[in-house]
């Protein structure tokens, strides 16, 4: 597996980011969602995105694809503005794997057919070659005994990791992960949670929003706290999870320990 | 007496009402006479071939055209209906309202003589008119159908196809259209089984001798032989078409139910 750029050397600095985020508002009629929101993605980096319910992260992640129409702002992805309504989104689609929490598998496909439908209408490939990369990205998050099932017959574990296996076979330059364990049971977290720690751990570019703060703390080059559609506060793991300098990461962080 | 008594005495209530009348229906009915009238055995072997090789035939053949011009139609009216242009949402749901709310008869004289009459074009024929016919009119049912059928698709579904790369209209057509069916076998079958039983109106059009359909072609056959004998055998050969049909969706809709 090739990836884009090595994990030693996360983004050089005439690179343009991965995603670029610049003065992002999303409102939902009344409601404000995202206040204001700049971030920026270097390739090769994870960043955990973390925040109460509510705080519009799930709403900034959706908006990195364009799933969400921003209010205004301008979103810059490896150079190419998608806010610029005549970017062809389609294209850019194909370089941002996106995670769902409701993992959102193509129920009447099986898992082979889940892989290779996108790659084949998408990026043209032949059935050969579509079928050995699902192959391949099946092999790497542990799910290839399954090939030939149905998503009814897997456990949301195994849903899951085989919804990462179809973004994977984009051969995204970028992974989007949207709470992507918060609808498993307890004991399934670990499987999906040790398959994204591997693909950080390859180099992947990561933007998740996530609950697991252990995880954050681990894996994150980055985290960012947010609070009411804006960024509160946002450094390594280490100074943001555990010497937290702004009063409201510090009650969300104790609630979540005293759950 | 308890509840469990109680009820048991009422379901055999029931069932022995319903049986003493039918043993009364059954024992006054003139058997002879009703074989006479609707069972005879000569009249019913005068029908064949042409009941099946003419009259289920054109029955067959309007039913398909109509059912799959329908089809199509309705997926395109469905659309628009869900579209985000204003325009296109307005026009489909004037032409649903208008068209199911019509009767298939008013239609089809519609297409077949006004529109004709109308446009000054001289359309050849009884299929093309009729299936066109039945087709406006299955279409705009349809339409309603399989627009709740897009709406039950999670819209995790779209958004899940769109992040791949896939456009609107790929998504729909590969991800959500054919999950729609699936929920919506039950019903488009109903709508099939309705259509065929519509085709029976298109004698209106004045169809002729080739392009007799199963319900005239019976009534033609009971005037010529003042016999009710035809009706029956034409009623069985409806039966002998909608029961397999319903049954192989059954089955279809059996073997869905495991990948869902």
């Amino acid at each position: 597996m090739t990836l884009p750029t090595p994990p030693s050397q996360p983004g050089s600095l005439d690179q343009p980011p991965a995603i670029d985020i610049c003065d992002l508002y999303k409102s939902f009629g009344d409601l404000e969602v995202l206040a204001g929101i700049d971030i920026a993605v270097r390739f090769g980096e994870v960043v955990c995105v973390i925040g109460p319910s509510g705080s519009g992260k799930s709403t900034l992640l959706r908006c990195v694809n364009l799933l969400e129409e921003p209010t205004s702002g301008r979103i810059v992805i490896e150079g190419v503005d998608i806010t610029d309504p005549d970017c062809e989104i389609d294209d850019v689609r194909t370089k941002i794997g996106m995670v769902f929490q409701q993992f959102n598998l193509f129920p009447h496909l099986s898992v082979l057919a889940n892989l290779t439908i996108a790659q084949r209408k998408v990026l043209g490939r032949s059935k050969a070659d579509a079928e050995a990369k699902a192959r391949e990205v099946l092999e790497r998050v542990g799910m290839i005994d399954k090939i030939d099932e149905y998503p009814a017959r897997l456990s949301g574990g195994q849903q899951q990791r085989v919804a990462i296996a179809r973004a994977l076979a984009m051969d995204p330059d970028m992974m989007l992960f949207d709470e992507a364990t918060s609808a498993l049971d307890p004991e399934l977290v670990g499987e999906v949670l040790g398959v994204m720690r591997s693909l950080a751990a390859e180099g992947m570019t990561m933007m998740v929003v996530t609950h697991e703060m252990e995880f954050a703390r681990h894996v994150a080059d980055r985290v960012v706290f947010m609070a009411d559609g804006r960024i509160v506060e946002e450094g390594p793991p280490d100074e943001v999870l555990l010497r937290p300098a702004n009063e409201r990461t510090q009650r969300f962080l104790q609630m979540v320990e005293n759950r | 007496m308890s509840r469990r008594t109680r009820t048991r005495l009422i379901r055999y209530g029931v069932s022995a009402v319903t049986l003493a009348v039918l043993a009364l229906i059954a024992l006054n009915a003139d058997w002879t006479k009703l074989q006479e009238s609707f069972f005879d055995p000569e009249i019913f072997a005068d029908l064949f071939p042409q009941i099946i090789t003419v009259a289920a035939r054109n029955t067959l053949i309007f039913s398909f055209f109509g059912f799959t011009g329908g089809l199509a139609l309705g997926l395109v009216l469905a659309l628009m209906r869900l579209s985000t242009i204003r325009p296109y949402r307005w026009a489909a749901a004037i032409y649903i309202e208008v068209f199911r709310g019509l009767p298939a008869l008013i239609t089809i004289v519609l297409i077949g003589y006004v529109l004709p009459i109308a446009l000054q074009v001289r359309v050849p024929g009884i299929y093309g008119p009729g299936s066109l016919a039945l087709a406006l009119v299955t279409g705009a049912y349809l339409a309603e159908t399989i627009r709740a059928g897009i709406e039950a698709v999670p819209k995790g579904q779209m958004e899940a196809a769109r992040s791949l790369g896939m456009g609107y209209g790929r998504a729909m057509i590969s991800i959500v259209i054919p999950q729609a069916f699936r929920v919506i076998l039950p019903p488009l079958t109903n709508e099939f089984v309705l259509l065929i039983k519509d085709t029976s109106l298109l004698f209106v059009l004045g169809t002729t001798e080739e392009t007799i359909e199963l319900a005239k072609y019976g009534r033609d056959a009971v005037n010529d032989t003042f016999n009710g004998t035809p009706l029956m055998a034409v009623a069985l050969v409806y039966l002998i078409i909608t029961i397999p049909l319903t049954q192989l969706v059954a089955v279809l809709e059996r073997r869905n139910k495991r990948a869902l």
